[in-house]
């Protein structure tokens, strides 16, 4: 399979994941904005 | 460079805020710990923009983007590992206990936090003494790469000349403000960091027809590959190495492994959660520092890979990006950057080196005065009886450990930046990574424990280092020298990092010794995990 003109999934796995990984950040970042315990 | 004025306003506005933003930190510290953990009440964008500025040096830009060139695309699983394990491991798993645990002991320090959990002054002063002695390496690889830097941009300017001016600058506002200073400045140049690379990334992409021709055009290029690197495992830079090459050892073991799992035991990132007033800006920090990390080294190695598609299609080079930088990987991207890219983006390219470079070096400069002045010099030596003159000793602390960088500096090859790097990842995560998990997560951990798996992670990876791992030994030489050959090993043990073998082993000794050995007592292990 053939992704974004990457043909080894070993590479296009680890493309898709760091895309992944910091989407993911920025999701949490936002939905637990308001959450955590104070000093 | 074909307009040195430019240049050099720009280079001064730059040095102007700096000296602005570090005043602004002399100001706002007042006592000790202002001045080692930032008066634990930084913002959370300035905690994540100063931890990723100063886990991001030149040589993650420069010296990996070139390895990316020659090793591929695979390169972004260490992308992945970064914001997997730098980012959200970190930030999450260890930060927030990190952060209460440092409250709830008053540490100041990643070395007091391991100490006054075990309430052993041996462990605060073993750390610190592993921390001044190996970090002066690390610091003086990347001092290295900055004075190159300067001196082929400046070319009036001297290599020698350079380092210096580069260090004292450095040196005066992490001397007068401490860890507000660096990190009010880190946060200015993790900035100017974001929108360089950020820019990069655009061009490159826009130069290549678009992200899937850009990759289209490097999958064509596999018939290109070398016959001694095809020879080595090397399939194609969007191909990962054959399964179990020298080439795939070297790139999953040292460069994926070795610095991705050697980030989250980095004392100088590990105090930034120490940093914060509650678990809420450490949430908020995440988004930040993964965005960060991707537009970093994500950017840095696609580029890296792809300016060989750019050099080998272009008329006035016709040959892949080693080739093209006559073998020496760290030429690659500055040789990108000045062919295929407009002259505004040089300067700004420029910047984006010197803030990478000045964030990790400042950073470097406070642990080390740190490691020697408190967790050495005032907690081991003198049993923490000495606590008036904390901030003064932690300066000559910074004075001590410039000195030594300076000197290896003026002394170290220039080849050994992407090594040093490496070495002092990789012995951090086996000396200190399985304690500090320990002392966060587990409560049964023991002082004799931890003192054992110390010894260990650091014995084991020094010695590892300096009679199987064939690419330090044989620069070393002390294997050469006692048994009359480079190596003691056999392949692949000899491209097999020592992370691979000691951080495992260093865990399990860990373990093994706080079963059978006293426990720290109730009262302070309560004490430890209040509130966790």
């Amino acid at each position: 399979m053939v992704i974004l003109g990457i043909d080894d999934p070993g590479v296009w796995l680890a493309y898709l994941l760091c895309i992944a990984s910091a989407v993911f950040c920025v999701v949490y970042g936002i939905l637990r904005w308001n959450t955590g315990d104070e000093a | 460079m074909d307009n040195i004025l430019l240049l050099a306003i720009i280079v001064i506005v730059y040095l102007f805020m700096i000296a602005y933003l570090g005043y602004r930190g002399y100001r706002k510290t007042k006592n000790t710990l202002d001045y080692l953990v930032a008066g634990r009440s930084v913002h959370p964008f300035v905690m994540a923009l100063s931890y990723g500025a100063t886990f991001i040096s030149t040589s993650a830009i420069v010296g990996f983007g070139g390895a990316a060139a020659f090793f591929g695309m695979g390169l972004l699983w260490l992308t992945f590992l970064n914001i997997a394990a730098g980012i959200i491991i970190a930030f999450l798993v260890f930060g927030k206990r990190t952060r209460k645990m440092g409250h709830n002991l008053d540490a100041h320090t990643f070395p007091e936090l391991l100490g006054k959990r075990f309430r052993s002054s041996f462990i605060q002063g073993f750390s610190g003494l592993v921390i001044f002695v190996f970090m002066p390496i690390y610091a003086a690889a990347v001092l290295i790469g900055s004075a190159r830097f300067i001196e082929t941009t400046f070319t009036t300017v001297d290599y020698n000349i350079a380092l210096l001016i580069y260090t004292l600058i450095i040196l005066a506002y992490v001397l007068a403000g401490g860890l507000k200073a660096v990190m009010y400045t880190d946060a200015m140049q993790g900035s100017i960091m974001f929108v360089g690379m950020a820019t990069l990334l655009v061009f490159t992409y826009t130069k290549l027809g678009g992200v899937t021709a850009a990759h289209q055009a490097l999958a064509g290029l596999t018939g290109q590959v070398p016959q001694k690197l095809a020879a080595m495992g090397h399939l194609g830079w969007t191909r990962m190495p054959a399964l179990g090459s020298a080439l795939w050892w070297n790139l999953v073991s040292t460069i994926v492994l070795g610095v991705g799992i050697g980030v989250l035991a980095q004392p100088q990132l590990a105090v930034r959660f120490m940093t914060v007033k509650s678990t809420k800006e450490i949430n908020r920090a995440v988004g930040v520092g993964g965005v960060f990390i991707l537009c970093m080294t994500g950017v840095a190695f696609v580029v890296g890979a792809l300016s060989n598609a750019y050099f080998f299609n272009h008329p006035q080079f016709g040959k892949i990006s080693l080739a093209v930088a006559e073998g020496n990987i760290d030429k690659i991207i500055p040789a990108f950057i000045n062919s295929a890219l407009p002259v505004w983006f040089v300067y700004l390219f420029m910047l984006t080196l010197l803030s990478a470079a000045m964030s990790t070096s400042s950073s470097q400069f406070h642990a080390m005065g740190a490691a020697i002045g408190r967790d050495v010099f005032e907690k081991f030596i003198l049993k923490g009886k000495h606590v008036k003159y904390s901030v003064a000793i932690t300066r000559v602390g910074i004075l001590a450990g410039v000195l030594v960088t300076v000197v290896l500096g003026y002394k170290l090859p220039g080849s050994v930046i992407a090594v040093a790097t490496a070495i002092f990842f990789g012995l951090c995560a086996s000396t200190f990574l399985p304690s500090y998990a320990g002392a966060l997560f587990w409560k049964g951990v023991t002082k004799a424990g931890v003192i054992a798996s110390m010894f260990t992670g650091f014995l084991g990876t020094c010695l590892w280092l300096l009679f199987i791992h064939q690419k330090e030994s044989e620069a070393l030489g002390l294997c050469k020298l006692l048994f009359g050959k480079a190596t003691l090993a056999q392949f692949p043990w000899t491209v097999v990092d020592p992370i691979v073998v000691m951080l495992p082993l260093s865990a399990v000794v860990l373990v093994l010794v706080s079963l059978f050995t006293k426990k720290v007592s109730g009262e302070h292990i309560n004490h430890c995990f209040k509130h966790i």
